[in-house]
Protein backbone atom coordinates (compact mmCIF):
# COMPACT_ATOMS: atom_id res chain seq x y z
CA UNK A 1 0.00 0.00 0.00
CA UNK A 2 2.81 2.21 0.63
CA UNK A 3 6.36 2.01 -0.42
CA UNK A 4 9.30 4.31 -0.27
CA UNK A 5 12.05 3.22 -2.29
CA UNK A 6 15.84 5.69 -1.26
CA UNK A 7 13.77 8.35 -0.67
CA UNK A 8 15.23 11.69 0.26
CA UNK A 9 13.10 14.89 1.35
CA UNK A 10 15.42 17.84 1.66
CA UNK A 11 13.22 21.09 2.63
CA UNK A 12 13.18 24.48 0.80
CA UNK A 13 15.17 26.18 2.80
CA UNK A 14 18.20 23.24 2.48
CA UNK A 15 17.65 21.20 5.45
CA UNK A 16 18.04 17.47 4.63
CA UNK A 17 14.70 15.70 6.76
CA UNK A 18 15.31 12.40 5.18
CA UNK A 19 18.53 10.42 3.56
CA UNK A 20 17.81 7.36 2.18
CA UNK A 21 14.31 5.93 3.62
CA UNK A 22 13.13 2.78 2.10
CA UNK A 23 10.26 0.74 3.52
CA UNK A 24 6.91 -0.94 2.61
CA UNK A 25 3.96 -1.41 4.38
CA UNK A 26 1.01 -4.17 3.09
CA UNK A 27 -2.68 -3.20 2.59
CA UNK A 28 -4.45 -3.77 5.78
CA UNK A 29 -0.83 -3.42 8.11
CA UNK A 30 -1.21 -1.16 11.20
CA UNK A 31 2.39 -0.02 11.72
CA UNK A 32 4.49 2.44 13.84
CA UNK A 33 6.83 5.21 13.28
CA UNK A 34 9.00 6.25 16.08
CA UNK A 35 12.07 8.40 16.49
CA UNK A 36 13.20 11.51 18.31
CA UNK A 37 12.04 14.80 17.98
CA UNK A 38 13.65 15.77 14.38
CA UNK A 39 14.05 12.56 13.06
CA UNK A 40 12.17 13.09 10.01
CA UNK A 41 8.51 10.77 11.22
CA UNK A 42 6.20 13.84 9.95
CA UNK A 43 8.11 14.32 6.80
CA UNK A 44 8.01 10.68 5.91
CA UNK A 45 4.05 11.33 6.57
CA UNK A 46 3.84 14.58 4.75
CA UNK A 47 5.37 12.29 2.00
CA UNK A 48 2.56 10.06 2.01
CA UNK A 49 -0.45 12.35 2.24
CA UNK A 50 1.20 14.61 -0.51
CA UNK A 51 1.57 17.26 1.47
CA UNK A 52 5.62 17.41 0.13
CA UNK A 53 7.04 15.54 -2.71
CA UNK A 54 9.87 13.41 -2.46
CA UNK A 55 13.45 15.55 -3.36
CA UNK A 56 14.88 11.80 -4.51
CA UNK A 57 13.68 8.50 -4.77
CA UNK A 58 10.10 7.13 -4.87
CA UNK A 59 7.17 7.47 -2.84
CA UNK A 60 4.06 4.97 -4.07
CA UNK A 61 0.78 5.15 -2.05
CA UNK A 62 -1.76 2.85 -3.50
CA UNK A 63 -0.07 2.39 -6.40
CA UNK A 64 0.27 6.15 -7.04
CA UNK A 65 3.40 7.63 -7.75
CA UNK A 66 3.53 10.83 -5.65
CA UNK A 67 6.56 12.16 -7.29
CA UNK A 68 5.06 12.41 -10.77
CA UNK A 69 1.50 13.13 -9.83
CA UNK A 70 -0.27 15.95 -11.80
CA UNK A 71 -1.31 19.02 -9.79
CA UNK A 72 -5.03 18.53 -10.88
CA UNK A 73 -5.10 15.17 -9.85
CA UNK A 74 -3.35 15.57 -6.23
CA UNK A 75 -7.13 16.54 -4.32
CA UNK A 76 -8.33 12.88 -5.97
CA UNK A 77 -5.33 11.38 -4.35
CA UNK A 78 -5.49 12.77 -0.68
CA UNK A 79 -9.23 11.81 -0.27
CA UNK A 80 -7.87 8.40 0.11
CA UNK A 81 -5.49 9.12 2.41
CA UNK A 82 -6.50 10.23 5.86
CA UNK A 83 -4.79 12.93 7.92
CA UNK A 84 -4.49 12.82 11.83
CA UNK A 85 -2.81 15.78 13.66
CA UNK A 86 -1.23 16.24 17.01
CA UNK A 87 -3.15 19.91 16.97
CA UNK A 88 -5.81 18.35 15.18
CA UNK A 89 -6.68 21.56 12.97
CA UNK A 90 -10.29 21.74 13.07
CA UNK A 91 -11.59 24.61 12.25
CA UNK A 92 -12.57 26.82 15.21
CA UNK A 93 -15.95 28.42 13.78
CA UNK A 94 -17.67 25.42 12.60
CA UNK A 95 -19.59 22.94 14.74
CA UNK A 96 -18.40 19.44 14.97
CA UNK A 97 -20.58 18.20 12.50
CA UNK A 98 -19.36 20.67 9.68
CA UNK A 99 -15.89 19.99 10.80
CA UNK A 100 -16.13 15.98 10.03
CA UNK A 101 -18.16 16.54 7.43
CA UNK A 102 -15.91 18.38 5.35
CA UNK A 103 -14.24 15.84 3.35
CA UNK A 104 -17.20 14.90 2.50
CA UNK A 105 -18.75 17.89 0.96
CA UNK A 106 -15.12 18.30 -1.10
CA UNK A 107 -15.90 15.50 -2.46
CA UNK A 108 -19.75 16.39 -3.61
CA UNK A 109 -21.12 13.41 -1.71
CA UNK A 110 -25.46 14.21 -1.53
CA UNK A 111 -26.72 15.64 1.60
CA UNK A 112 -28.26 12.53 3.06
CA UNK A 113 -25.60 10.72 2.67
CA UNK A 114 -23.27 13.38 4.24
CA UNK A 115 -25.15 13.00 7.60
CA UNK A 116 -25.43 9.20 7.60
CA UNK A 117 -21.45 9.11 7.33
CA UNK A 118 -20.62 12.08 9.95
CA UNK A 119 -22.89 10.43 12.67
CA UNK A 120 -21.33 6.62 11.38
CA UNK A 121 -18.40 8.42 11.88
CA UNK A 122 -18.79 10.10 14.96
CA UNK A 123 -20.60 6.86 16.75
CA UNK A 124 -16.68 5.50 16.13
CA UNK A 125 -14.95 7.59 17.71
CA UNK A 126 -17.69 8.08 20.79
CA UNK A 127 -18.75 11.55 19.90
CA UNK A 128 -22.44 11.10 18.66
CA UNK A 129 -24.69 14.04 19.98
CA UNK A 130 -21.79 16.65 19.98
CA UNK A 131 -22.78 17.50 16.13
CA UNK A 132 -23.82 20.83 17.02
CA UNK A 133 -20.98 22.01 19.41
CA UNK A 134 -18.10 24.00 18.14
CA UNK A 135 -14.78 22.58 19.03
CA UNK A 136 -13.42 24.95 21.64
CA UNK A 137 -16.69 23.44 23.87
CA UNK A 138 -14.90 19.89 23.94
CA UNK A 139 -11.87 18.95 25.99
CA UNK A 140 -8.88 18.18 24.12
CA UNK A 141 -9.48 14.54 24.23
CA UNK A 142 -12.65 14.87 22.32
CA UNK A 143 -11.31 17.67 19.69
CA UNK A 144 -8.86 14.49 18.80
CA UNK A 145 -11.41 12.55 18.04
CA UNK A 146 -13.90 14.96 15.67
CA UNK A 147 -9.99 15.11 13.96
CA UNK A 148 -10.16 11.18 13.76
CA UNK A 149 -13.71 11.08 12.59
CA UNK A 150 -12.89 13.64 10.38
CA UNK A 151 -9.89 12.13 8.64
CA UNK A 152 -11.95 8.38 8.56
CA UNK A 153 -15.93 9.48 7.65
CA UNK A 154 -15.19 9.35 3.89
CA UNK A 155 -13.74 5.85 4.19
CA UNK A 156 -10.09 6.33 3.11
CA UNK A 157 -8.35 2.73 2.38
CA UNK A 158 -4.91 4.97 4.33
CA UNK A 159 -4.75 6.57 7.12
CA UNK A 160 -1.83 8.34 8.88
CA UNK A 161 -1.59 10.09 12.55
CA UNK A 162 1.34 12.27 13.45
CA UNK A 163 1.26 11.92 16.90
CA UNK A 164 -2.47 11.44 17.62
CA UNK A 165 -1.57 11.15 20.98
CA UNK A 166 0.53 13.89 21.94
CA UNK A 167 -1.48 16.01 24.24
CA UNK A 168 -3.77 13.26 25.44
CA UNK A 169 -3.43 11.51 29.11
CA UNK A 170 -2.20 7.89 28.81
CA UNK A 171 -6.13 6.53 29.53
CA UNK A 172 -7.30 8.94 26.38
CA UNK A 173 -4.36 7.86 24.53
CA UNK A 174 -5.00 4.04 24.94
CA UNK A 175 -8.78 4.69 23.83
CA UNK A 176 -7.58 6.67 20.50
CA UNK A 177 -5.06 3.70 20.40
CA UNK A 178 -7.86 1.49 20.84
CA UNK A 179 -9.93 3.37 17.81
CA UNK A 180 -7.12 2.87 15.56
CA UNK A 181 -6.48 -1.11 16.04
CA UNK A 182 -10.72 -1.47 15.30
CA UNK A 183 -10.10 0.52 11.84
CA UNK A 184 -7.39 -1.55 11.00
CA UNK A 185 -9.58 -4.70 11.91
CA UNK A 186 -11.79 -3.35 9.06
CA UNK A 187 -8.74 -3.45 6.99
CA UNK A 188 -7.29 0.32 6.66
CA UNK A 189 -3.81 0.71 6.45
CA UNK A 190 -2.82 2.89 9.26
CA UNK A 191 0.94 4.56 10.13
CA UNK A 192 0.98 6.03 13.32
CA UNK A 193 4.24 8.38 13.82
CA UNK A 194 4.62 8.65 17.63
CA UNK A 195 7.19 9.00 20.79
CA UNK A 196 4.80 6.93 23.20
CA UNK A 197 7.15 4.24 23.41
CA UNK A 198 5.08 1.89 26.02
CA UNK A 199 1.81 2.27 23.78
CA UNK A 200 3.94 0.85 20.73
CA UNK A 201 5.34 -1.89 23.25
CA UNK A 202 2.19 -2.84 24.60
CA UNK A 203 0.43 -3.05 20.93
CA UNK A 204 3.15 -6.04 19.92
CA UNK A 205 2.61 -3.89 16.15
CA UNK A 206 5.39 -3.59 13.49
CA UNK A 207 7.80 -0.26 14.39
CA UNK A 208 9.39 1.50 11.98
CA UNK A 209 12.17 3.54 13.64
CA UNK A 210 13.99 6.56 12.04
CA UNK A 211 16.75 8.40 13.13
CA UNK A 212 18.23 10.90 11.45
CA UNK A 213 16.65 10.64 8.62
CA UNK A 214 17.37 6.75 7.79
CA UNK A 215 15.57 3.97 8.63
CA UNK A 216 16.84 2.70 12.20
CA UNK A 217 14.98 -0.01 12.81
CA UNK A 218 12.02 -2.50 10.95
CA UNK A 219 10.88 -5.76 11.99
CA UNK A 220 8.42 -4.28 14.73
CA UNK A 221 8.74 -4.37 18.67
CA UNK A 222 11.54 -7.65 19.14
CA UNK A 223 14.40 -5.72 16.84
CA UNK A 224 14.31 -2.62 18.87
CA UNK A 225 16.15 -3.74 22.09
CA UNK A 226 19.06 -4.75 20.05
CA UNK A 227 19.00 -1.14 18.08
CA UNK A 228 18.80 0.53 21.85
CA UNK A 229 21.49 -2.04 23.13
CA UNK A 230 23.46 -0.87 20.56
CA UNK A 231 23.50 2.77 21.46
CA UNK B 1 -28.95 18.47 -9.45
CA UNK B 2 -26.39 17.88 -6.43
CA UNK B 3 -23.98 20.68 -8.69
CA UNK B 4 -26.69 23.03 -8.69
CA UNK B 5 -27.28 22.19 -4.75
CA UNK B 6 -23.54 22.73 -4.03
CA UNK B 7 -23.74 26.06 -5.88
CA UNK B 8 -26.76 27.31 -3.90
CA UNK B 9 -25.04 25.94 -0.91
CA UNK B 10 -21.64 28.17 -1.71
CA UNK B 11 -23.88 30.97 -2.05
CA UNK B 12 -25.69 30.55 1.07
CA UNK B 13 -22.39 30.61 2.88
CA UNK B 14 -21.02 33.32 1.36
CA UNK B 15 -24.00 35.22 2.03
CA UNK B 16 -23.82 33.96 5.41
CA UNK B 17 -20.19 35.31 5.84
CA UNK B 18 -21.30 38.76 3.97
CA UNK B 19 -23.82 38.89 6.78
CA UNK B 20 -21.51 37.99 9.91
CA UNK B 21 -18.97 40.87 9.23
CA UNK B 22 -22.18 43.92 8.59
CA UNK B 23 -19.55 46.87 9.27
CA UNK B 24 -17.26 45.55 6.76
CA UNK B 25 -19.50 44.56 4.41
CA UNK B 26 -21.72 47.89 4.45
CA UNK B 27 -18.40 49.88 4.03
CA UNK B 28 -17.31 47.93 0.99
CA UNK B 29 -20.77 47.73 -0.99
CA UNK B 30 -21.24 51.64 -0.24
CA UNK B 31 -17.65 52.55 -1.76
CA UNK B 32 -18.37 50.28 -4.68
CA UNK B 33 -22.55 51.57 -4.35
CA UNK B 34 -20.57 55.57 -5.42
CA UNK B 35 -17.97 53.91 -7.64
CA UNK B 36 -21.03 52.73 -9.78
CA UNK B 37 -23.43 55.36 -9.02
CA UNK B 38 -21.32 57.97 -10.57
CA UNK B 39 -21.37 56.88 -14.23
CA UNK B 40 -24.88 56.28 -13.78
CA UNK B 41 -25.50 59.59 -12.16
CA UNK B 42 -23.72 60.68 -15.42
CA UNK B 43 -25.96 58.96 -17.99
CA UNK B 44 -29.05 60.12 -16.03
CA UNK B 45 -28.25 63.63 -16.36
CA UNK B 46 -27.04 63.68 -19.82
CA UNK B 47 -30.72 62.00 -20.47
CA UNK B 48 -32.32 64.52 -18.97
CA UNK B 49 -30.53 67.45 -20.56
CA UNK B 50 -31.35 65.78 -23.64
CA UNK B 51 -34.91 65.98 -22.86
CA UNK B 52 -35.38 68.74 -21.86
CA UNK B 53 -33.66 70.76 -25.02
CA UNK B 54 -35.78 68.05 -26.57
CA UNK B 55 -34.70 66.30 -29.87
CA UNK B 56 -33.33 69.01 -31.92
CA UNK B 57 -31.71 67.06 -34.90
CA UNK B 58 -34.74 68.10 -37.18
CA UNK B 59 -34.32 71.95 -35.69
CA UNK B 60 -31.26 73.01 -38.10
CA UNK B 61 -31.74 74.40 -41.37
CA UNK B 62 -30.01 76.51 -43.89
CA UNK B 63 -31.76 79.64 -45.61
CA UNK B 64 -29.85 80.51 -48.77
CA UNK B 65 -31.11 84.31 -50.39
CA UNK B 66 -31.01 85.13 -53.67
CA UNK B 67 -29.34 88.24 -54.93
CA UNK B 68 -32.76 90.36 -55.52
CA UNK B 69 -31.74 90.42 -59.50
CA UNK B 70 -32.43 86.61 -59.89
CA UNK B 71 -35.45 85.43 -62.08
CA UNK B 72 -37.70 82.56 -60.58
CA UNK B 73 -36.66 80.65 -63.38
CA UNK B 74 -33.42 80.10 -62.20
CA UNK B 75 -34.64 79.97 -58.96
CA UNK B 76 -36.55 77.03 -59.53
CA UNK B 77 -32.93 75.79 -60.95
CA UNK B 78 -31.44 76.49 -58.13
CA UNK B 79 -33.64 74.31 -55.97
CA UNK B 80 -33.74 71.09 -58.73
CA UNK B 81 -30.06 71.44 -58.22
CA UNK B 82 -29.89 71.82 -54.77
CA UNK B 83 -32.53 68.79 -54.50
CA UNK B 84 -30.24 66.83 -56.55
CA UNK B 85 -27.23 67.22 -54.32
CA UNK B 86 -25.94 64.81 -51.42
CA UNK B 87 -26.03 65.59 -47.81
CA UNK B 88 -29.68 67.35 -48.69
CA UNK B 89 -32.58 65.64 -47.20
CA UNK B 90 -35.46 68.48 -48.45
CA UNK B 91 -35.62 71.87 -50.18
CA UNK B 92 -38.34 74.34 -50.90
CA UNK B 93 -38.61 77.31 -52.83
CA UNK B 94 -40.23 80.17 -50.83
CA UNK B 95 -40.45 82.85 -53.78
CA UNK B 96 -40.22 86.62 -53.48
CA UNK B 97 -43.99 86.87 -54.14
CA UNK B 98 -45.25 83.84 -51.51
CA UNK B 99 -42.92 85.83 -49.11
CA UNK B 100 -44.61 88.90 -49.28
CA UNK B 101 -47.96 87.34 -49.57
CA UNK B 102 -47.13 85.79 -46.20
CA UNK B 103 -45.36 89.30 -45.01
CA UNK B 104 -48.34 90.74 -45.82
CA UNK B 105 -51.37 88.51 -44.24
CA UNK B 106 -49.23 88.40 -40.85
CA UNK B 107 -47.87 91.90 -40.47
CA UNK B 108 -50.79 93.65 -41.50
CA UNK B 109 -48.64 96.51 -43.34
CA UNK B 110 -50.86 95.68 -46.43
CA UNK B 111 -51.58 99.10 -47.43
CA UNK B 112 -47.89 99.97 -46.29
CA UNK B 113 -46.57 97.04 -49.14
CA UNK B 114 -49.12 98.18 -51.76
CA UNK B 115 -47.32 101.33 -52.20
CA UNK B 116 -43.74 99.50 -52.68
CA UNK B 117 -43.45 99.54 -56.68
CA UNK B 118 -41.24 96.49 -57.02
CA UNK B 119 -40.98 93.08 -54.27
CA UNK B 120 -37.98 93.98 -51.91
CA UNK B 121 -37.81 91.06 -51.17
CA UNK B 122 -35.38 87.78 -52.15
CA UNK B 123 -36.41 84.43 -53.38
CA UNK B 124 -35.23 81.70 -50.67
CA UNK B 125 -34.11 78.17 -50.88
CA UNK B 126 -35.08 76.48 -47.41
CA UNK B 127 -32.96 73.17 -47.24
CA UNK B 128 -32.77 70.77 -44.53
CA UNK B 129 -29.35 69.20 -44.32
CA UNK B 130 -29.32 65.06 -44.24
CA UNK B 131 -26.59 64.77 -41.66
CA UNK B 132 -28.70 66.68 -38.56
CA UNK B 133 -26.95 68.26 -36.04
CA UNK B 134 -24.78 65.66 -34.98
CA UNK B 135 -22.11 66.09 -37.68
CA UNK B 136 -21.48 70.27 -37.85
CA UNK B 137 -18.32 69.29 -40.56
CA UNK B 138 -20.93 67.89 -43.04
CA UNK B 139 -23.27 71.33 -42.71
CA UNK B 140 -20.11 73.43 -43.00
CA UNK B 141 -19.48 72.39 -46.26
CA UNK B 142 -23.01 72.37 -47.70
CA UNK B 143 -23.12 76.30 -46.62
CA UNK B 144 -19.53 76.94 -47.95
CA UNK B 145 -21.05 75.22 -50.86
CA UNK B 146 -24.04 76.95 -51.05
CA UNK B 147 -22.34 80.51 -50.68
CA UNK B 148 -20.43 79.82 -53.68
CA UNK B 149 -22.76 80.26 -56.06
CA UNK B 150 -22.88 83.24 -57.80
CA UNK B 151 -26.62 84.02 -57.29
CA UNK B 152 -26.15 83.78 -54.05
CA UNK B 153 -26.52 86.38 -51.77
CA UNK B 154 -25.77 84.93 -48.22
CA UNK B 155 -26.67 81.60 -46.38
CA UNK B 156 -27.91 81.84 -43.23
CA UNK B 157 -27.23 79.11 -40.35
CA UNK B 158 -30.64 78.13 -38.54
CA UNK B 159 -30.08 76.65 -34.89
CA UNK B 160 -26.57 75.72 -35.10
CA UNK B 161 -26.13 76.27 -31.35
CA UNK B 162 -28.03 73.02 -31.42
CA UNK B 163 -24.76 71.40 -33.03
CA UNK B 164 -22.79 72.54 -30.86
CA UNK B 165 -24.89 72.03 -27.78
CA UNK B 166 -24.78 68.41 -29.25
CA UNK B 167 -21.26 68.34 -29.87
CA UNK B 168 -21.20 69.26 -25.99
CA UNK B 169 -23.39 66.14 -24.80
CA UNK B 170 -21.33 64.18 -27.34
CA UNK B 171 -18.44 64.99 -25.12
CA UNK B 172 -19.82 64.57 -21.73
CA UNK B 173 -21.40 60.79 -22.76
CA UNK B 174 -17.16 60.22 -23.79
CA UNK B 175 -16.34 60.99 -20.25
CA UNK B 176 -19.04 58.84 -18.91
CA UNK B 177 -17.70 56.18 -20.95
CA UNK B 178 -14.26 57.14 -19.99
CA UNK B 179 -15.39 57.63 -16.04
CA UNK B 180 -17.47 54.37 -16.20
CA UNK B 181 -13.93 52.37 -17.28
CA UNK B 182 -11.95 53.75 -14.83
CA UNK B 183 -14.27 53.56 -11.74
CA UNK B 184 -15.11 49.86 -13.21
CA UNK B 185 -11.54 49.10 -12.90
CA UNK B 186 -11.63 50.40 -9.27
CA UNK B 187 -14.80 48.45 -8.15
CA UNK B 188 -12.57 45.50 -9.18
CA UNK B 189 -9.84 46.54 -7.17
CA UNK B 190 -11.75 47.20 -3.84
CA UNK B 191 -13.53 43.82 -4.39
CA UNK B 192 -10.21 42.38 -5.31
CA UNK B 193 -8.73 43.86 -2.00
CA UNK B 194 -11.66 42.59 0.14
CA UNK B 195 -11.27 39.18 -1.27
CA UNK B 196 -7.61 39.10 -0.63
CA UNK B 197 -8.49 40.04 3.31
CA UNK B 198 -11.00 37.57 3.55
CA UNK B 199 -8.17 34.86 1.38
CA UNK B 200 -5.66 35.74 4.14
CA UNK B 201 -8.32 35.62 7.03
CA UNK B 202 -10.08 32.17 6.04
CA UNK B 203 -6.45 30.83 5.39
CA UNK B 204 -6.53 27.97 7.81
CA UNK B 205 -9.56 26.94 6.54
CA UNK B 206 -8.40 26.94 2.87
CA UNK B 207 -5.42 24.49 4.38
CA UNK B 208 -7.54 21.83 5.45
CA UNK B 209 -10.27 21.83 2.76
CA UNK B 210 -7.50 21.42 0.60
CA UNK B 211 -5.80 18.93 2.65
CA UNK B 212 -8.92 16.84 2.50
CA UNK B 213 -8.65 16.78 -0.99
CA UNK B 214 -11.05 20.11 -1.80
CA UNK B 215 -10.18 21.56 -5.27
CA UNK B 216 -8.86 24.90 -6.34
CA UNK B 217 -12.17 25.36 -7.97
CA UNK B 218 -13.98 24.20 -4.85
CA UNK B 219 -12.24 26.60 -2.85
CA UNK B 220 -12.60 29.56 -5.15
CA UNK B 221 -15.95 28.86 -5.74
CA UNK B 222 -17.35 30.84 -2.10
CA UNK B 223 -14.91 33.68 -2.54
CA UNK B 224 -15.71 34.55 -6.56
CA UNK B 225 -20.14 34.03 -4.90
CA UNK B 226 -18.69 36.52 -2.43
CA UNK B 227 -17.41 38.52 -4.74
CA UNK B 228 -20.30 38.52 -7.21
CA UNK B 229 -22.25 39.10 -4.37
CA UNK B 230 -20.33 42.68 -3.48
CA UNK B 231 -20.84 43.31 -6.98
CA UNK B 232 -24.82 43.02 -6.75
CA UNK B 233 -25.31 44.78 -3.70
CA UNK B 234 -22.94 47.41 -4.92
CA UNK B 235 -25.11 47.54 -7.81
CA UNK B 236 -28.24 48.25 -5.67
CA UNK B 237 -26.69 50.51 -3.60
CA UNK B 238 -25.83 53.17 -6.74
CA UNK B 239 -29.17 52.38 -8.27
CA UNK B 240 -30.37 53.58 -5.09
CA UNK B 241 -27.96 56.80 -4.15
CA UNK B 242 -28.61 58.08 -7.64
CA UNK B 243 -33.02 57.47 -7.16
CA UNK B 244 -32.75 59.43 -4.29
CA UNK B 245 -30.38 62.02 -5.50
CA UNK B 246 -32.41 63.05 -7.82
CA UNK B 247 -35.68 62.47 -5.82
CA UNK B 248 -34.20 65.53 -4.05
CA UNK B 249 -33.77 67.28 -7.32
CA UNK B 250 -36.52 67.17 -8.93
CA UNK B 251 -38.72 69.85 -6.91
CA UNK B 252 -35.47 72.28 -8.00
CA UNK B 253 -35.51 71.66 -11.70
CA UNK B 254 -39.50 71.68 -11.80
CA UNK B 255 -39.10 75.09 -10.65
CA UNK B 256 -36.50 76.11 -12.54
CA UNK B 257 -38.63 74.86 -15.77
CA UNK B 258 -41.28 76.30 -14.96
CA UNK B 259 -40.43 79.46 -14.85
CA UNK B 260 -38.94 79.01 -18.53
CA UNK B 261 -42.60 78.01 -18.98
CA UNK B 262 -41.63 74.18 -19.69
CA UNK B 263 -43.51 71.42 -18.18
CA UNK B 264 -40.07 69.33 -18.46
CA UNK B 265 -39.71 67.04 -15.32
CA UNK B 266 -36.56 65.43 -14.03
CA UNK B 267 -36.67 61.91 -14.97
CA UNK B 268 -35.45 58.97 -12.42
CA UNK B 269 -32.99 55.74 -13.49
CA UNK B 270 -35.01 53.02 -15.34
CA UNK B 271 -35.69 50.09 -14.31
CA UNK B 272 -33.37 49.37 -17.16
CA UNK B 273 -30.71 51.24 -15.22
CA UNK B 274 -31.08 48.81 -12.31
CA UNK B 275 -30.65 45.98 -14.67
CA UNK B 276 -27.20 47.03 -16.15
CA UNK B 277 -25.97 48.14 -13.06
CA UNK B 278 -26.64 44.51 -11.25
CA UNK B 279 -25.43 42.96 -13.86
CA UNK B 280 -22.37 44.98 -13.89
CA UNK B 281 -21.93 45.13 -10.29
CA UNK B 282 -22.14 41.75 -10.46
CA UNK B 283 -19.92 40.72 -13.32
CA UNK B 284 -17.18 43.44 -12.03
CA UNK B 285 -17.30 42.02 -8.09
CA UNK B 286 -16.82 38.14 -10.01
CA UNK B 287 -13.62 39.20 -11.92
CA UNK B 288 -11.96 40.71 -9.00
CA UNK B 289 -12.61 38.13 -6.50
CA UNK B 290 -11.70 35.63 -9.62
CA UNK B 291 -8.08 38.02 -9.88
CA UNK B 292 -7.78 37.79 -6.10
CA UNK B 293 -8.49 34.32 -5.82
CA UNK B 294 -6.22 33.36 -8.55
CA UNK B 295 -3.29 35.15 -7.14
CA UNK B 296 -3.81 34.08 -3.56
CA UNK B 297 -5.01 31.12 -3.68
CA UNK B 298 -3.00 28.97 -5.12
CA UNK B 299 -0.26 30.02 -2.62
CA UNK B 300 -1.96 28.69 0.08
CA UNK B 301 -0.91 25.11 0.57
CA UNK B 302 -1.79 22.73 3.20
CA UNK B 303 1.61 20.98 5.01
CA UNK B 304 4.93 22.46 6.31
N1 LIG C 1 8.76 22.69 6.44
C1 LIG C 1 10.05 22.49 6.81
N2 LIG C 1 11.00 23.29 6.32
C2 LIG C 1 12.26 23.11 6.67
N3 LIG C 1 12.70 22.15 7.50
C3 LIG C 1 11.80 21.33 8.02
C4 LIG C 1 10.42 21.46 7.70
N4 LIG C 1 9.75 20.48 8.36
C5 LIG C 1 10.67 19.78 9.05
N5 LIG C 1 11.89 20.29 8.85
C6 LIG C 1 13.13 19.76 9.41
O1 LIG C 1 13.27 18.45 8.99
C7 LIG C 1 13.75 17.63 10.04
C8 LIG C 1 12.76 16.51 10.31
O2 LIG C 1 11.59 17.08 10.81
P1 LIG C 1 10.28 16.25 11.11
O3 LIG C 1 9.99 15.39 9.93
O4 LIG C 1 9.23 17.19 11.52
O5 LIG C 1 10.74 15.36 12.34
P2 LIG C 1 9.86 14.66 13.47
O6 LIG C 1 8.45 14.66 13.05
O7 LIG C 1 10.44 13.30 13.57
O8 LIG C 1 10.07 15.45 14.71
C9 LIG C 1 13.90 18.54 11.26
O9 LIG C 1 15.27 18.89 11.36
C10 LIG C 1 13.08 19.75 10.92
O10 LIG C 1 13.67 20.90 11.45
MG1 LIG D 1 6.80 15.57 13.96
Amino acid sequence: MITFSAVAKRYRNGREALGNVSLHIPPGEMVFLTGRSGAGKSTVLKLIALLERPTRGQVLVGGENTGKLAARRIPAFRRKVGVVFQDHRLLADRPVFDNVALPLIVAGSALKEIDKRVRAALDQVGLLGSERQLPAELSVGEQQRVGIARAIVSRPPVLIADEPTGNLDPQLASEVMGLFRRLNEVGVTILVATHDLHLVRESGLREIVIENGRVAGDEGSLVLPIIEARR
Amino acid sequence: MSWLLRHVQSLLSSAGHLARAPIATLFTVVVMGMALALPLGLDVLVRNVRNATGDFSGAIGISVYLKTNVPESRAQQLLKNTRERNGVRSATLITATAALAQFRKQSGFGAALDALEDNPLPHVLAITPAAGSSDPAAIENLRRYLQSWPEVETVQLDGDWVARFNAILALLRRLLLLAAGLLGLGVVAVVGNTIRLEIQNRRAEIEVTKLVGGTNAFVRRPFLYTGALYGLLGGLCAFVVVAVALWLLAPFAQRLAQTYGSSFALQGPALRDLGILLGAGTLLGWVGAWLAAGRHLARIEPGT
